[in-house]
């Protein structure tokens, strides 16, 4: 991979730091009146989401990472992997717990995922920003109880459980924000 | 394409103008001839810390012309020429230097006053600053006295090396880029951790620098010890202006431009040849004076709280 100098360090260049594939955050160039001029760089490290704030030297390089982001559809798992598919190559990536993560509970089958390769493996999943679940457990609508402020805990066919307001019922389908992991609203009738 | 549009709003258009008038009524109340020196010259300055940019010319046999990194020299050979006080805004050229606070190309004011002293000069950098942003008072803080003040650090004990110097910043920073000599260990402990810590502290003058970094400020002793006759002003912990009482003795003012040059070689970076005129000029004599050169953009930037200098210059370094 080519090398970057300071300078070329915009927001979401990847790039090598202790090994650990990172992305670029944030580059503020500080000089001090007359003397040494440097970078504070801040950097998300894409194995453990991780920020790291580094100060360089300026005109030092690092060297670039190859990672990549494509977007695949969720297949199956087996337990051990999750697999996702290239809809238009039908090629196969299969991403380790790790990768996964905590996008695992928004894991459903035919949704397009995000997922970022490094060395042509799968490093992070990313979820779309909205979801649609189907509710599998939930209590029947409490009448008249505000005591918990109009919401109960539903979990999804995920796995996952959020809180819904009262009125939701078992077999409905809703719409979820996975950055935040609350509810929207039902799912529009398809 | 859009970015053919400013990067600055006509708001801040309109602010630029009428600080620029601001200050020229400033230097005219007070009898400060307003000069204008070259943009493109044959000498520039040997400091490590500032890249430069070189023009070629279409004869060959000519040597590379360079875009003046601020106004300093020429107008040190007009004071040498008798023409009295002086002051300047000049576009001025640092190549690599681009941020939320650094523009490549940037509007310095630089003004000298005879027979003044860096003391009386900070004073006029402090009202002509009060006025601009509305802010009155100020301090000064010795380079040693803020040091042990936020650091608990004297940087010009003796045990305080670059090895030292290093476990302060370590200790204070975590990470610190490999190969910094004790200068640049300095310079990183004043942006990462002194600016940050008097960003409340109005108007600051930092001054009485050691040695290594007196640039072209004659030394002085203050309480047995020698220092640089210069000054920082910071605001808001940001650097706003940088002022000497002047060098005027021709030796050592070679010597010191030798010394950077000497700073350059051991950073492994190409030396610069010394300007002749500006020595031939202190050689004629530089009156007894003090100067100083303001960063406009950046003056500017906090009068009307703009995050990056981008906001207050018509078409920044991308646009330009």
């Amino acid at each position: 991979m080519a090398n970057f100098s300071t300078n070329e360090f915009k927001p979401g260049l990847k790039v090598m730091l202790d090994s650990e594939p990172c992305s670029i955050l944030e580059n503020e160039f500080v000089k001090p009146g007359k003397g040494q001029a440097f970078n504070r760089v801040k950097l998300r490290n894409l194995k453990s989401g991780r920020v790291w704030e580094r100060t360089f030297k300026s005109g030092d390089t690092l060297e670039g990472a190859d990672v990549m982001d494509i977007d695949l559809e969720y297949s199956y798992t087996d337990g051990e992997f999750w697999y996702f598919m290239d809809p238009s190559s039908y090629e196969q990536y299969g991403a380790d717990r790790d990768a996964v993560g905590e996008s695992e509970k928004w894991l459903k089958e035919q949704e397009r995922y995000e997922i970022t390769l490094y060395n042509g493996s799968p490093l992070a999943v990313t979820p779309p920003n909205f979801i649609e679940l189907e509710i599998t457990e939930t209590d029947p609508g409490l009448k008249g109880d505000t005591a918990q402020g109009g919401s109960k805990p539903a979990t999804l066919a995920t796995g996952a459980v959020v809180r819904v307001p009262l009125f939701i019922t078992e077999g409905e389908v809703i719409r979820i924000d996975t950055r935040t992991g609350e509810y929207v609203s039902r799912a529009s009738k398809s | 394409m859009s970015d053919w549009r400013p990067s600055a709003s006509q708001e801040r258009l309109a602010a630029r103008a009428a600080l620029t008038q601001q200050i020229r009524h400033f230097f005219h109340t007070r009898d400060v001839m307003e000069v204008e020196t070259p943009l493109l010259c044959q000498g520039t300055v040997p400091d490590p810390g500032i890249e430069i940019f070189s023009v070629p010319m279409q004869d060959a046999d000519s040597p590379d012309r360079y875009l003046q990194t601020s106004p300093e020299f020429a107008m040190k050979r007009l004071l040498a020429s008798g023409s009295g006080d002086i002051f300047q805004i000049a576009k001025a050229f640092r190549q690599e230097e681009q941020g939320r606070h650094h523009n490549p190309e940037f509007t310095l004011l630089e003004w000298y006053r005879l027979g003044w002293d860096h003391v009386a000069l900070m004073s006029e950098v402090a009202s002509l600053v009060g006025d601009a942003l509305g802010c009155d008072g100020w301090q000064i803080w010795p380079y040693r006295a803020l040091f042990i003040e936020i650091l608990g650090v004297d940087p010009f004990a003796e045990e305080v090396d670059a090895i030292f110097l290093l476990g302060v910043a370590q200790a204070k920073l975590g990470s610190v880029p490999d190969g910094l000599d004790r200068d640049a260990l300095l310079d990183m402990l004043m942006s990462h951790c002194i600016e940050p810590a008097i960003r409340d502290w109005g108007i600051v003058f930092v001054t009485d620098f050691p040695l290594s970094q007196a640039a072209l400020a004659r030394t002085i002793e203050v309480a047995n010890t020698a220092v640089a006759a210069r000054f920082e002003c910071y605001v808001a912990g940001r650097e706003l202006a940088n002022g000497y009482w002047e060098q005027s003795d021709p030796v050592a003012l070679a010597t010191q431009l030798d010394a950077e040059n000497g700073r350059r070689r051991q950073r492994g970076l190409p030396e610069r040849p010394v300007d002749e005129r500006l020595l031939a000029a202190q050689r004629q004599g530089l009156p007894d004076c003090a100067g100083v050169a303001l960063g406009i953009d950046r003056l500017l930037a906090m009068q009307v709280s703009a995050d990056a200098l981008t906001e207050v210059i018509s078409f920044d370094w991308t646009r330009a």
